[in-house]
């Protein structure tokens, strides 16, 4: 939910305007926009619109009493309050997670992108492969590679200095390793993307005048990938943001993140209005991080 | 002099493919050095082997005194005028241009990109975009991109291939402009034949990765060196002839049980198995019965083809052997061009020939070595 409102917001800042069109074609963009519009529409601006509502319940109210609408924008206020540890949890979780994805996902693109010649396709293959497997079954297999008398840990706990509690999994680094893992392939995607149209001739011409190969990539390579970059860090980061299954399987409470709080205030506490507040409290540290990150890093076309 | 490039022995395979076989030339300070072929002969790899784009499998590229064969492209003080031209898609004409001056920490971007827009003849264009620019434009962009850096030797690889025939010779005489005007060393590679004679002080003409002749435009058309160039650098009618004797400073020869003279001045070759070659249009044609000098060398036949193209008239003409021959006459008299069908003499003055080596086999049963062999001579 909170994620496709999030991809929703950075698809329209990544939106270019259409070109003009003759007048008597005018109405075809409208046409084309036409069943995405309505699907949006019945499935996210009005559930939106209910949660606001909901949001700014009186919280006196139950599920079997029933709610009154108010404009208790205390809700907010009490959810901050309580929940704020969660909400920077969830930002810092997910931005560490992000650079990983983007460390690991540059070079990995770049070599599928450039270098790779007849395997290309098989290794884009590999990169999309997880997929076909779901996220929570995927995500289980890392529970079970972290555990404590699982293979990696042995590993660990053999090197000297490691103490021999050293465990990963109920960490936070498990989660962030989780997170990495299962948002990987939308960091990778876009960056090759955007580094496969990469003119090899235009690195040529960097070397010839004067740039050395790193120079070219700051020079050259680097702004030309930053759709890709900006698109792969957005798609990373927003689902990640939100992600509560990560924290779930592989983290404990102190580790639990603004999904996680959301999931138990709908269906464990039933308390709907800090719910939905806490989901808008979230799209919209969302969008503020988001559009900091697209005006500071973008180039101008992105904004 | 002190700033020659000096190739020597260069040598490129590509696994099982000589690109460029043991090519030795010397291209010399401020010259306007043409390398001319058609496509696969090896002169853009040639270039990119000077601009350090490709490694040479052995043989040297020196600058003046420096050995520069090793060196990465970064290092070297030559810069390329790209045939896709390359400019930098998000950096403005400014940036394109300032981009080789900013990484070797030169000063005064500012005023040397001016002079660069007002060189290349678009001043006012700094801020746009390459995108916004018609390629002609983009093509004087990746001239000034390279120029501004005032490198030892220029490099231009095929810089005109994409534009239309109009701009193709406006840039021509603007290149030629700017190459006396600046003084840099162009290497300029191209497949237009025409082109290269244009522009160029020198012409390499290159075939299968090796120079098959190399001197002044007017040195290589009116005297080539084999019968691939005669028939690149423009067309040429070539006989297979044998020498029969000399008589003074002439070379006679006997081709198809005619007899020519060639003066031994104009021969490559002067006993055995030779080609005789001319111009086409060298050769004037007579009806039967008008007088024809009696020096000049003769050609009967029969007109099987009459092209009018404006400025001239191109015959083809059926010799008694069977052999094609072209001739082009300006249209400078009055009257209708010669019909198909008509007989005539095809008759030109002997030192407008030329004789080529013809090593064995070549020519005995080819009836005319073809005047476009390649199909790239307009």
């Amino acid at each position: 939910m909170t994620a496709l409102a999030g991809a929703a917001a950075g698809a329209g800042l990544t939106a270019t305007p259409p070109p003009p069109v003759p007048r008597r074609r005018r109405w075809i963009p409208y046409v084309l926009l036409l069943p995405g519009g309505l699907w949006l529409l019945l499935f996210f601006v009005v559930p939106s619109v209910q949660l606001a509502g909901t949001s700014l319940y009186d919280r006196s109210g139950s599920l079997e009493l029933g709610y009154t609408q108010t404009f208790a924008v205390g809700n907010y206020v009490d959810a901050i309050a309580a929940y704020w540890p969660h909400l920077v949890r969830s930002a810092v979780y997910a931005g560490i997670a992000t650079v990983i994805c983007l460390v690991l996902g540059y070079p990995l693109a770049y070599a599928i992108a450039q270098k790779s010649g007849r395997w290309r396709n098989l290794m884009l293959v590999c990169v999309i492969a997880p997929f076909f497997t779901t996220f929570l079954v995927r995500t289980l297999a890392w529970k079970s590679i972290l555990s404590d008398n699982g293979p990696l840990v042995g590993i660990f706990r053999a090197i000297p200095f490691v103490p021999d509690d050293f465990r990963l999994l109920a960490t936070p680094a498990a989660v962030v390793c989780g997170l990495v893992y299962n948002f990987l392939p939308f960091m990778v995607l876009p960056l090759y993307a955007s580094l496969e149209r990469l003119d090899g001739r235009l690195l040529e011409a960097a070397g010839d005048l004067y740039a050395k190969p790193a120079t070219a990539f700051r020079r050259v390579t680097l702004p030309l990938s930053m759709p890709g970059l900006i698109a792969g860090t957005l798609l990373t980061f927003i689902p990640a943001a939100g992600d509560y299954i990560n924290a779930e399987l592989l983290g404990t409470p102190n580790e639990y993140m603004i999904g996680n709080v959301i999931d138990s205030a709908f269906l464990v506490r039933l308390d709907y209005p800090q719910a939905a507040a806490l989901s808008f409290l979230l799209m919209a540290t969302i969008l503020v991080l988001v559009f900091g990150y697209v005006r500071a890093a973008g180039p101008d076309e992105v904004v | 002099m002190a700033d020659d490039l000096v190739l020597e022995n260069v040598t490129k395979r590509f696994g099982a493919v000589t690109a460029v076989d043991d090519l030795s030339v010397t291209v010399p300070q401020g010259s306007f050095f043409a390398l001319l072929g058609a496509s696969g002969c090896g002169k853009t790899t040639t270039l990119r082997m000077v601009a350090g784009l490709e490694e040479l499998t052995s043989g040297t590229v020196r600058l003046g005194d420096k050995d520069i064969t090793g060196l990465r492209p970064y290092r070297r003080p030559v810069n390329t005028v790209f045939q896709s031209y390359a400019l930098f898609p998000h950096l403005n004409i400014e940036d394109n241009i300032a981009f080789g001056l900013r990484r070797r920490g030169i000063g005064d971007v500012a005023k040397k990109v001016a002079d660069m827009l007002d060189l290349v003849q678009l001043p006012g264009f700094a801020k746009r975009r390459p995108a916004q620019l018609s390629g002609g434009q983009q093509q004087r962009i990746a001239l000034a991109r390279a120029l501004v850096n005032e490198p030892r030797v220029l490099l231009l690889d095929e810089p005109l291939g994409a534009l239309d025939l109009k701009l193709r010779r406006q840039m021509q005489i603007e290149l030629k402009r700017i190459q006396t005007e600046v003084g840099i060393t162009f290497l300029h590679v191209t497949h237009d034949q025409e082109e290269a004679m244009w522009m160029a002080d020198t012409v390499a003409v290159m075939n299968d990765g090796r120079i098959e002749q190399l001197g002044a435009p007017t040195d290589i058309y009116e005297f080539p060196a084999s019968p691939f160039v005669s028939n690149f650098l423009g067309q040429s009618n070539l006989f297979a002839a044998d020498v029969s004797g000399t008589d003074g400073d002439d070379l006679l020869l006997t081709a198809h049980g005619e007899r020519f003279a060639a003066p031994t001045t104009r021969a490559r070759s002067t006993d055995g198995r030779v080609w005789l070659g001319v111009r086409p249009e060298k050769v004037r044609l007579a009806v039967p019965g008008e007088d024809t000098p009696a020096t000049h060398n003769q050609v009967r036949g029969v007109l099987t083809d009459t092209c009018y193209a404006g400025v001239s008239t191109e015959y083809l003409l059926k010799t008694p052997w069977g052999q094609e021959m072209s001739v082009f006459s300006a249209n400078a008299a009055a009257g209708e061009p010669l019909a198909p069908g008509t007989e005539v003499v095809a008759h030109w003055y002997p030192p407008h020939s030329f004789v080529l080596d013809r090593p064995t086999g070549e020519g005995d049963e080819i009836a005319r070595y073809s005047a476009d062999p390649l199909g790239v001579s307009p």
